[in-house]
């Protein structure tokens, strides 16, 4: 499979993609490690007639303690966030979640930026930031604004990214010795979630994110509600897709997903809750 | 585009549609056809190849994002001498193929691991190479050649 026909240019700053993006207009996309738009374009799903290339801007490569939160530069690849001893410190949930995205070849390419933009449901770190409350910086022709996670995730991959912004940074509040759990239901290793769950919990305060229970990452507010109001883990978790609209695919029903994530809530806030 | 690959130690310069594949790249335009195309969707691990030193999947890697960068195909594994690398060699010894096809894709894979984890347990090594598939299921033998290699570096290092 060969992507149909595009023209290329390498980016040397973000206010070059920037500029550039807003030169060649919507049909432009960015490409960070490609590793969620190339496949789409090998489909012929997606077919942008200018590819921006950010893959070089090292300089949005990084982890930063930034004191309350960690910031993440939007180019960090998922094994650098996987390994990273600043996240495995104070964020381990997302650190854990990264060694869980696609495979080790997967993971030396694609970017955490580009995942989160791309914003597929079945992804596993849109769910994992939206679940720690994450703050995302979209950087746009007139400088940048900060989004909330929870209002980042508008439809089956919509973001609240205007065409012309660039996401260059995650920030991820601290989880302060909080319990945490990532499962992921899937057949294969290294597949797609059939449904995935991260959660952490510090006494009556928790996040559960899940994945691929909607068009969108969701969050299991229902759960947080009641785990706040003194519910227990098991009933708590029977709210677990009070949220969610699952689809049906090859690998499972609306009802066997809502099942799967009644139960991964269950067990992945027993290990956060322990 | 104009771009320049070095692979194998030998700079490249090339002119290629932006649309070509690293993996057409290295076996149509350069001849490198050790690299084997098996699923094309990232799923399979047959194209597995060192892009700056680590293992990538360059059935999903544009020639142009690889401008500038090192490649090393299996063709690059050997000394000059024809004398296998030492993962080759523990693959031979434990017979660690069957039909072969996916063998330069684990080859690499295994490499890459190795630089990133010289001294991985038998789970490592499975979770290791999650992103590369046997067909045949021939994988006892291939973790056991792993292994092999692993525990060979480490003996040669001390």
């Amino acid at each position: 499979m060969i992507p149909a026909v595009f023209d290329y240019v390498r980016a040397g700053s973000a206010e070059e993609a920037i500029s550039l993006v807003g030169q060649y207009g919507d049909e432009s996309k960015f490409i960070a490690g490609g590793h969620s738009l190339l496949p789409l374009m090998k489909l012929r799903l997606a077919q942008p007639s200018m590819l921006i290339d950010i893959g070089r801007l090292s300089d949005l490569s990084y982890i930063r303690d930034a004191g309350d939160h960690i910031a993440i530069g939007a180019m960090t690849r998922h094994m650098d966030v996987e390994t990273s001893t600043v996240l495995a410190e104070h964020v381990p949930l997302l650190a854990h979640a990264a060694g869980h995205v696609g495979d080790p070849q997967v993971r030396h390419r694609g970017t955490i930026g580009g995942s989160i933009a791309h914003s597929d449901s079945a992804s596993d770190l849109p769910a994992t930031t939206l679940a720690l409350g994450a703050t995302y910086v979209a950087q746009g022709p007139n400088g940048t604004r900060e989004i909330a996670a929870a209002d980042f995730f508008q439809g089956f991959l919509q973001t609240a990214l205007a065409d012309d912004e660039l996401l260059t940074e995650i920030r991820v509040p601290k989880m302060q010795g909080a319990g945490w759990s990532f499962l992921k239901f899937n057949r294969r290793a290294q597949d797609w979630a059939i449904v995935g769950v991260a959660a952490w919990r510090r006494g009556t305060e928790s996040g559960v994110g899940l994945v691929n229970m909607g068009s969108t990452p969701i969050l299991a507010t229902s759960v947080s509600a009641a785990i706040a109001s003194g519910a227990s883990v098991a009933d708590a978790a029977e709210q677990a897709a009070a949220e969610s609209d699952p689809q049906s695919d090859l690998n499972a029903t609306p009802e066997y997903r809502v099942h799967l994530a009644k139960v991964l809530v269950r067990r992945a806030l027993e290990t956060a809750s322990a | 585009m104009q771009i320049r690959v070095t692979v194998n130690g030998t700079a490249h310069d090339s002119d290629v549609e932006p649309r070509t594949l690293l993996v057409h790249y290295v076996r149509e335009a350069l001849g490198l056809t050790g690299t084997n195309i098996g699923c094309d969707t990232s799923s399979c691990g047959a194209c597995s190849l060192h892009l700056d030193g680590e293992a990538v999947k360059s059935c999903t890697i544009l020639a142009v994002q690889a401008d500038g960068c090192d490649v090393t195909t299996i063709e690059g594994m050997a000394a000059a001498d024809g004398t296998m690398h030492p993962m080759q060699q523990a693959f031979m010894e434990n017979h660690a193929l069957q039909c072969g096809y996916c063998t330069p894709g684990m080859v690499m894979a295994a490499t890459s691991l190795l630089l990133e984890n010289p001294t991985p347990t038998e789970e490592e090594v499975r979770l290791g190479l999650e992103g590369n598939l046997c067909r045949c299921t021939g994988y006892h033998n291939i973790v056991q050649a792993v292994l092999a290699a692993a525990s060979t570096a480490q003996a040669g290092a001390r």
